[in-house]
């Protein structure tokens, strides 16, 4: 049997011990099977998936294959695909077929990746436990009664079924890296400005950036040399070269400084999360890094400034949706205003509306000053720690989500204690910087996560961290009961 | 920090939603917890830092030259709208 990763399914096809169609209608089978217990995707497009698979066998015969070509994978439907549903998991687009690639998608189709499907996520990105979606929740597929984190709910639970060795996913307070821990995955959120934007729906665009949830921090490093690269059509895509990040995978931790971040280790942290995390450093020290506690005075006031600047810069993107060129509109609008707030009343979901209106507030006449100029003030003085922090030392750990997954239906009661998952994983977001979540052991039976943040575009190091870990442990190698790790 | 049923009212109001009065109450008291929240900031000091818009710090805004960099696909956009006519947009009448 073939370990359903990346890098062992390329393999497998390289040696010609299965086609891209066998594997592709293996990945649909899967999809099937798994849609009515976990509901993680959207939109499955199996004739264009079959289709893409027959292409990427005939580039294999002709000798034009790379390590993506003809392995199957799914998109964050926050993703445009031309002429594929594309809802961001909202009312307000479930009719919009996308009439262009995202860059992203378009990088990945190039490589020969063939995708099967759209994942379900948080409305609009915006949430922790995809409960916000209009296509209902998703359900983590160790635990069918609890979450599976959010935004990128339905990417970190299709890869940890193990549809897919990897689903595309973005990352604006934590959508990345806390559905990954929570799953029991590998997620990567990129520097700000690493990966393109191009096609990808926004929600907050100073903290917006596109990674990927694999199983494994190489199939990560293989997923992101792709992705990630200079693109004309976002203007905050940064032209700085993209380096070989599975040349560095082996990089030996010798010497490596990693902070431990004081911060992260306080009141509301789960014990059998920070056991795990402890337990994970003491590997790290083993493998030859070197640790010193570092604080991030700052870091308390990252939430409410994350819920002043993220809501600001959303009612400010979703005022494009009104109703009169794409998307939904109400039915028999008496007038022009009454398209439009009806059409967003009925379009947007109550979590949304929640946000457009925070932001509204905080940014009108009177209000400005107090909230928008001051929360950008605090996240210069928490990016000013962080710049700090890697003067001293290389890469910072800490647990990734304050504890393992909870029940369906337990947060959604109270919007500040759903903003708290993301206390941990909002930082690295104000300040741009790279971070992952990998699996670093249980709770129970639960899957915790291990969060790793790196200095602006330190994704190499921090992939090589990783990597590294995942050569001394197994713990991204478990796959919740019921579920195939391999393939054949 | 308290917002009162009329404020959300106002808020909604600019913000293109219209709100059932039903729902308002429920918008008031989340808002209210939320700017609650938020209102921790004002324990930072901040006195003479400069504010942060975005991590590219040092970094200016690339334009892209102002010229014609794709083709008119008219009929394609409109694929996805409610309603055209003749390759216009339609929506309620604004004149009459």
């Amino acid at each position: 049997m073939t370990a359903l990763t990346l890098a062992g399914l390329s393999a497998g096809l390289a040696a010609k011990k299965f086609s891209s169609v066998e594997l592709t209608r293996e990945a649909l089978k899967r999809a099937e099977a798994t849609q009515p217990a976990l509901n993680t995707l959207i939109t499955v497009t199996a004739d264009q998936a079959l289709e893409a698979a027959a292409v990427a066998d005939k580039r294999r015969a002709a000798g034009d294959a790379g390590a993506l070509t003809g392995v199957p994978m799914i998109h964050k439907d926050i993703f445009c695909t031309a002429g594929v549903l594309t809802t961001c998991a909202s009312r307000m687009l479930s009719n919009f077929v996308s009439p262009y690639d995202a860059t992203v998608v378009a990088r990945l189709k190039q490589a020969g990746m063939v995708m099967i499907g759209k994942a379900n996520m948080d409305e609009f990105a915006m949430g922790s436990s995809n409960e916000t979606s209009w296509y209902g929740p998703v359900k983590n597929p160790w635990d069918v009664t609890r979450v599976p984190g959010g935004s990128s709910g339905g990417s970190a639970a299709a890869v940890a079924a193990r549809l897919a060795p990897l689903a595309t996913a973005t990352d604006t307070g934590g959508s990345i890296r806390q559905p990954a821990a929570l799953c029991g995955v590998t997620g990567i959120k990129p520097t700000y400005g690493r990966v393109s934007r191009y096609g990808m729906i926004a929600f907050a665009s100073s903290l917006d950036q596109a990674g990927v949830i694999t199983v494994s921090a190489e199939d990560a490093a293989l997923t992101l040399q792709a992705m990630a690269g200079f693109d004309p059509r976002d203007s905050t895509s940064v032209d700085v070269p993209v380096p070989d990040y599975r040349a560095g995978l082996d990089a030996p931790l010798t010497g490596t400084k990693i902070g431990i971040v004081k911060e992260f280790f306080g009141e509301g942290l789960a014990p059998e999360v920070e056991a795990r995390v402890r337990e994970a450093l003491a590997i790290f020290q083993k493998m030859g890094a070197t640790v010193k506690e570092v604080s991030l005075p700052s870091l308390p006031l990252s939430v409410p400034t994350y819920y002043v600047v993220a809501p600001a810069e959303c009612s400010s993107n979703l005022a494009r949706f009104d109703g009169v060129r794409y998307g939904y509109r109400c039915d028999d609008p008496q007038d022009l205003r009454d398209l439009y707030t009806r059409s967003r009343a009925e379009g947007f979901g109550p979590e949304v509306k929640r946000r457009i209106m925070t932001g509204t507030y905080v940014l009108s006449a009177g209000y400005y000053d107090a909230y928008y100029l001051k929360a950008q003030k605090v996240r210069a003085l928490i990016n000013s720690d962080f710049l700090r922090a890697f003067g001293q030392v290389d890469l910072l750990l800490g647990p990734t989500a304050p504890t393992a997954a909870f029940g369906l239906g337990d947060k959604t009661a109270d919007p500040i204690t759903m903003y708290l998952n993301d206390i941990y994983t909002i930082g690295a977001n104000l300040a741009g910087l790279p971070a992952m979540s990998i699996p670093c052991g249980f709770a129970g039976t639960l899957p915790v996560g291990l969060q790793l943040i790196g200095p602006h575009f330190g994704e190499a190091r921090l992939l090589g961290a990783a990597h590294r870990y995942q050569q001394e442990t197994e713990w991204h190698l478990e796959v919740p009961a019921g579920y195939v790790a391999g393939f054949v | 920090m308290s917002l009162t049923p009329s404020q959300i009212e106002t808020i909604a109001g600019l913000a293109r939603l219209s709100l059932k009065a039903e729902e308002i109450p429920a918008y008031a008291d989340s808002l209210s917890r939320i700017l609650g929240m938020v209102g921790e900031l004002e324990k930072a000091d901040t006195g003479d830092v400069e504010p942060m818009a975005h991590p590219l710090q040092g970094q200016v805004q690339r334009l892209r030259p102002d010229g014609i960099s794709s083709a008119n696909e008219r009929a394609l956009y409109q694929r996805n709208a409610p309603q055209v006519e003749a390759g216009l947009y339609l929506v309620p009448r604004v004149i009459e």
